[in-house]
């Protein structure tokens, strides 16, 4: 780094920046699927980062190598010392720092994506790291989540419900998950995937797309 | 009694320590640490050897930081520089300076929004890769207010509760046993704390010598450093800190950044 480099050490100035996407939620509700989901389908017309606090071995970087997701450099792996939800909330430091360097390398970007590492229902972004936030669960965890709420089910701003095409196998009732989820959220949207019938993610990628519009359009740094 | 010790101190603060381990993940993995007995091991050898030159390292930052302000900023620049040598010379294992000027460079950055101030703020220019970890400690805890002993207590402390947390979450072990250990070590970290030179250095005053900076003698009183008490700090001490060395703890960070499983970063 120059001596000019200016080491961030302000606090986070959304100005001319990338917007900056938290993927929450339980483990295995699909968060890694919907990064890999939003990669494939927003590389072509986006300038993208991936910073992923899940468990990241070389298997998982040469099966996305494989995949053509997003080239591995700019996906940067954040080790969390066994703490998921301190990363991403208590104590950002190592994750602002991961964004940043791939701003720094490959930047300018238009979004640069934070997944969690995969924890239980009450952890959340913290605001200094995440503009926005996405939680995704999955039916399998059972249908009376979102009645039971917690900040990542009430507040996110996206509410992805996943694995819709498991629900019968689960018993999961989605007219159920529908409803609870609407009354707890207050109207802030929810969508219901199946990632694995729909790989592009594409009413995901579509919330995307407009949420990064218009983030550019409001801190165009003008 | 300084309360901003405890701040520093304290595993909350933002500055990403939580995920380095300190060499305790790759104990772990090769069955060196599995039970308190060899945990409490552990953690006597890190402090004997690691925890004694950061905390020294922390003292002579301290110090620095709180007397030697010079009106010439490259004076200043050059001293953190010089100082981030004599650190970088006590560190063999490459996986372990980098670790190291990491989690300075973290606390560094989290720390000018906690404590502004034009002493961290010439840290921060001097050594834009990275500072090592005991000097943005140090650095931090004269702008806190604490003295070098206090800086030599707060890195002695952070140098074995980490590792301790480490195997607590790795092993499971239990949490009041470990806090045990930490409370039978006091005594150990009070001593490593007490036995680090804070300014007691003889000076020569016999003119510069070719090539090497000015020596920073009384502190000449710029905005808060306007305290009389003679700085002392030179080279010379800086040379004679401890440089225990630790082949154990090199080898099991070496051995550590090569794993392709990792729960924490160090």
């Amino acid at each position: 780094m120059g001596a000019n480099h200016d080491d961030h050490h302000h606090a986070a100035d959304p100005r001319g920046r990338a917007l900056r996407l938290g993927i929450g939620g339980p483990v295995g509700s699909g968060k890694t699927a919907l990064t890999a989901a939003l990669c494939r389908t927003l590389g072509p017309s986006m300038r993208l980062g991936v910073v992923t606090n899940d468990i990241y071995t070389t298997e998982d970087a040469d099966f996305l190598r494989r995949a053509g997701v997003l080239h591995p450099e700019r996906i940067v792996a954040v080790q969390t010392g066994c703490c998921p939800h301190t990363a991403i909330r208590d104590d950002i430091a190592a994750n602002l720092d991961a964004v940043e360097s791939l701003e720094e390398r490959f930047g300018p970007l238009d979004l640069v994506i934070v997944e969690s590492g995969g924890d239980n229902l009450t952890a959340t972004f913290s605001r200094g790291l995440a503009d926005r936030q996405i939680f995704v669960l999955d039916v399998s965890g059972g249908d009376k989540v979102p009645r039971k709420g917690g900040p990542g089910v009430t507040t996110a701003d996206l509410l992805v419900v996943n694995k819709t095409d498991l629900a019968p196998m689960v018993g999961a009732d989605l007219t159920v998950m529908s409803r609870d989820a609407a009354a707890v959220r207050e109207g802030r949207p929810v969508l219901f995937t199946s990632i694995r019938e729909d790989p592009s993610a594409h009413a995901v990628s579509e919330w995307v797309t407009s949420l990064v519009s218009s983030w550019a359009h409001e801190h165009s740094g003008v | 009694m300084n309360a901003a010790l405890l701040l520093l101190a304290d595993s909350r603060l933002p500055a990403g320590g939580h995920g380095h381990s300190g060499g305790a993940e790759e104990a772990v993995r090769i069955g060196a640490i599995q039970d308190l007995p060899s945990l409490a091991a552990f953690l006597r050898g890190r402090l004997a050897t690691a925890g004694l030159v950061t905390a020294a390292l922390a003292a002579a930052a301290c110090e620095l930081g709180a007397n030697g302000s010079s009106p010439d900023p490259e004076t200043s620049r050059s001293a953190w520089v010089r100082l981030d040598a004599e650190a970088d010379a006590r560190i063999s294992s490459p996986a372990q300076r980098g670790a190291s000027r990491t989690q300075g460079r973290l606390l560094l950055r989290t720390s000018r929004r906690i404590w502004p101030s034009p002493v961290l703020d010439s840290l921060a220019g001097a050594v834009t890769s990275g500072v090592h970890h005991p000097l943005a400690l140090g650095a931090v805890a004269a702008v806190a207010g604490c003295s070098p002993a206090e800086a030599a207590l707060a890195a002695a402390y952070t140098s074995v509760t980490g590792p301790a947390t480490a195997a607590v979450r790795l092993l499971g072990l239990d949490p009041v046993a470990v806090h045990r250990l930490l409370a039978e070590l006091a005594p150990a970290l009070e001593k490593v704390a007490a036995a680090v030179p804070t300014g007691q250095v003889s000076r020569s005053g016999e003119g510069e010598e070719a090539g090497r900076p000015p020596r920073s003698e009384k502190s000449r009183g710029s905005g808060e450093a306007g305290k009389s008490r003679e700085s002392g700090m030179s080279w010379e001490s800086w040379e004679s800190l401890p440089a225990h060395a630790a082949p154990a703890l090199d080898l099991l960070a070496e051995q550590h950044i090569r794993a392709d499983l990792r729960l924490f970063v160090s």
